[in-house]
């Protein structure tokens, strides 16, 4: 009923072509957008914010970076933690090199930086498929936390070997640092997450899109309708890493506010991967949903007995969430195995049709 | 179809019910959030302390009717030792103003240190976190009492030396500090660096990687080395693995020391007979045989109201939370001294923390005598004067086997009040005069 197209045609290539075709899908993307920056920070307390929204909205970034690689392009990447901590380490060495450069323009090449490094480790793309080039892509991984670990000129010779992220404003409202509000850095997190969430939409609907899904299909009848997979694949790269790299600089700056390297350790690269995969290879929305899951889910799970009146151990609490999480896990796998996004795929195209299927 | 859409519904329900209940805590106490870690890797760190905890703040609340009859509220929070479900429990028990936090994680104190004084709340790192914090006159939030690493480490030096025969015949010497490759792990080397220059001995630096379980090439260097000392910066696993590996090259046990992490009874009970004569820095006294635990035995395990099993209590890492729990509630006692005896704030806990004077006395009637040295905290100086001790394991159990050692704060101070210049600056902070403090 809600999802009624009758009455909607398509009079031009353009409409047709639309992001979101379904006048009821646009309306509601563009309003559940406005209402994620206005009522948020009007609403939601310290802890929501701080806890559980701009993670949510970092690892999301993330996800729909590794998604491009991964769920588009095909290459499997265990890297992402290490690319993450190039565009933290970056935006810190760049935003205490140069003060007055805006926290934007920092975040920006800090994604470049990300990407250049991408880029190379990219490289053995060219060679290696699969599982192999996970492993490729894990020796990334190592290699720069190995890296900033081991090189102080990256933490600026701290004796604390961490960076920390200094106050920063954009338009006179600090939104980096300790004493930015929360509310502050929920919405550059939102802002950055919207604008990249759009660019990659558009991305894997256009042309690059186009040859990197058919690099991921068959690479060889892509090379032979003209898809050069050199380029093709080390865009993958760069574009995926650039979007991890500003993930990995909101990591500090908008959330954790100081870091050492075990932040961005091969846990990361896990974790966001596993955000693809249960979300749903080769979808944007899939990227939300997935970094929804893992990182809302267990919150919520922590504190459902809680919340159902049961006094339990933590300890006890804390088993019985990994259980139901780890069961949850297996249970949309098998039910099904193209991620969160393919069921609410399935749910739309029912609902279209209801309440009269055929 | 229709389990899974009830499934689904259950699911979206509990999710949206979840974060909205809190329970409030009732008029008239102080709480103290407590982040733990039962589970996970260092879960056998983790219990110890978060008993301990437990089972001093309901003692005090039990025995003696709470602090000056303000009783304390506390809530265990489970952070699997994680950075970042460390911020999450953190933030979530924030809601509950607590007037103080323990973090027991280096990442997390790291978390903390910038939050403090935004949001009003004590961090409390006792004998971890960033060595920096120490001066007072820069991070007025923060205490690390009743000692540093960097005290621990020139402590460590003055005992070799002892052991040696004089700080003149460290000369020579072959030292080799083994570290977690993290913030915590590299706290000591500057110290120990500083130290190497002035009394010339060779020190050498390995780094061994989180978590710690491989350390095969680390140990190759050292049987290459062939140092005369071993100090040790571990946590969990790499504790155990690192006393193992120095019983397999056949190291003597008694010239590898440990730090105060690198010291319980899950570090060295996994390698058995071989860890016998293995040595750790520490600055509470280990055993079960004091007052204090007389009385937790009395009020709370006799009446089954203990945190864990009456065989834990008098572990090292349970010793150590009970006297952080012990200076926890004296600081909240100095405050009611001029604050006056109902709830306070972080504000007027932390004029406590800063004017804690913990005397011999007090530390009788508390029945604690030599489970630790009296301790006094000033503006300027947030480690206080504490000194440490040498323990031994014997196979059985931790045997003290050195007097209280004075670290060489000639040499730590004047390091740490420039790295505290460093590391405020960081945070844009400015240094406070301690002479207009009251």
């Amino acid at each position: 009923m809600i999802y009624r197209e009758a009455g909607q045609f398509k009079t031009s290539y353009a409409s047709d072509q639309a992001v979101f075709p379904i006048v009821q899908d646009r309306v509601f993307v563009l309003a559940a957008v406005v209402a994620a920056f206005v009522v948020p920070p009007l609403v939601a307390g310290d802890y929501w914010l701080q806890a559980i929204l701009i993670p949510f909205l970092i690892y999301a970034l993330a996800a729909i970076g590794l998604n491009l690689l991964t769920g588009y392009a095909g290459q499997l990447s265990l890297g992402t933690g290490g690319f993450m901590a190039v565009g933290a380490y970056s935006a810190f060495k760049l935003t205490t090199a140069f003060p007055q450069l805006s926290i934007i323009a920092v975040f920006l090449l800090s994604g470049l930086a990300a990407a250049a490094i991408g880029l190379l480790f990219g490289i053995p793309s060219l060679r290696i498929k699969g599982f192999y080039l996970a492993v490729a892509t894990l020796a990334a991984q190592f290699f720069l936390i190995w890296l900033f670990n081991k090189v102080a000129w990256f933490t600026n010779y701290a004796s604390s070997g961490t960076i920390t992220a200094p106050d920063r404003t954009v338009l006179g409202v600090t939104v980096t640092g300790p004493n930015a509000p929360a509310a502050a850095r929920y919405v550059m997190a939102l802002a950055f997450v919207a604008v990249f969430a759009l660019v990659a939409k558009n991305l894997v609907r256009g042309r690059i899109g186009r040859s990197w899904m058919a690099i991921r299909d068959r690479d060889i009848a892509a090379e032979i309708i003209g898809v050069r997979p050199l380029r093709t694949k080390l865009l993958a790269f760069g574009i995926s890493s650039f979007y991890c790299g500003v993930a990995g600089a909101e990591l500090v700056f908008l959330y954790l506010g100081s870091a050492e390297t075990l932040a961005f350790d091969i846990n990361q690269s896990f974790l966001v991967l596993f955000m693809v995969i249960i979300g749903g290879l080769g979808s944007i929305l899939g990227s939300w949903l997935g970094a929804a899951f893992i990182i809302l889910l267990p919150i919520f799970l922590t504190r459902l007995p809680h919340s159902l009146g049961l006094t339990m151990s933590v300890a006890l609490q804390k088993q019985i969430e990994l259980m139901i999480f780890g069961g949850l896990i297996l249970f949309f796998l098998i039910v099904e195995p193209h991620g969160l996004a393919r069921l609410w795929q399935i749910g739309k195209e029912k609902l279209r049709l209801w309440p009269f299927p055929h | 179809m229709t389990w899974r859409v009830a499934l689904v519904g259950i699911v979206a329900l509990a999710v949206a019910a979840g974060p909205w209940v809190t329970r409030v805590q009732a008029a008239g106490e102080i709480f103290i959030p407590l982040l733990v870690y039962r589970t996970g890797p260092y879960a056998p760190n983790g219990i110890p302390i978060a008993n301990g905890a437990i089972d001093y703040f309901t003692l005090v609340n039990e025995r003696d009717g709470g602090v000056n009859g303000v009783k304390i509220a506390f809530e265990e929070c489970e952070d699997q030792y994680d950075t970042k479900q460390g911020v999450e429990c953190y933030e979530r028990l924030k809601t509950k103003n607590p007037v103080l936090v323990n973090p027991y994680s280096t990442g997390i104190t790291y978390q903390l240190i910038p939050k403090a004084p935004v949001d009003k709340v004590v961090v409390h790192s006792m004998g971890y976190g960033m060595t920096a914090t120490a001066d007072g006159r820069w991070f007025p939030w923060v205490f690390n009492f009743p000692m540093t690493y960097w005290s621990q480490a020139s402590a460590f030096v003055k005992y070799v030396a002892a052991q040696e025969g004089g700080m003149d015949k460290l000369k020579g010497k072959k030292i080799a500090h083994i570290y977690h490759n993290s913030p915590y792990g590299k706290e000591a080397n500057p110290t120990l660096e500083e130290l190497a220059r002035r009394h010339a001995f060779e020190l050498t630096l390995l780094a061994v990687d989180h978590p710690g379980q491989e350390q095969k090439a680390t140990w190759l260097q050292i049987r290459r080395l062939n140092p005369d000392w071993i100090y040790i910066s571990g946590w969990g696993v790499m504790n155990q693995v690192a006393i193992k590996e120095a019983a397999a090259i056949g190291f003597k046990m008694d010239r590898v020391v440990g730090n105060w992490w690198t010291g319980t009874e899950v570090d060295v009970i996994p390698a058995g007979d071989a860890a016998k004569g293995y040595k750790s820095m520490n600055f509470n006294a280990p055993g079960a045989g004091f007052k204090v635990h007389q009385d937790i035995n009395k009020f709370l395990y006799d009446k089954g109201k203990g945190a864990g099993r009456r065989d834990g209590i008098g572990e090292v890492l349970y010793n150590r939370m009970v006297v952080n729990a012990m200076l926890n509630v004296e600081a909240i006692r100095t405050a009611m001294t001029k604050h006056g005896n109902k709830p306070l704030t972080g504000e007027q806990v932390r004029w406590g923390f800063e004017n804690l004077n913990l005397t011999e006395k007090r530390l009788e009637e508390l029945g604690m005598k030599g489970m630790m040295r009296p301790l006094r905290v000033t503006c300027e100086n947030h480690e206080g004067n504490g000194q440490a001790f040498v323990q031994q394991w014997d196979g059985k159990k931790w045997n003290v086997v050195s007097d209280w050692i004075e670290p060489i704060r000639e040499v730590v101070r004047p390091k740490l009040e420039a790295a505290a210049v460093d590391e405020a600056k960081k945070l844009g902070y400015t240094m406070r005069d301690c002479a207009k403090e009251k």
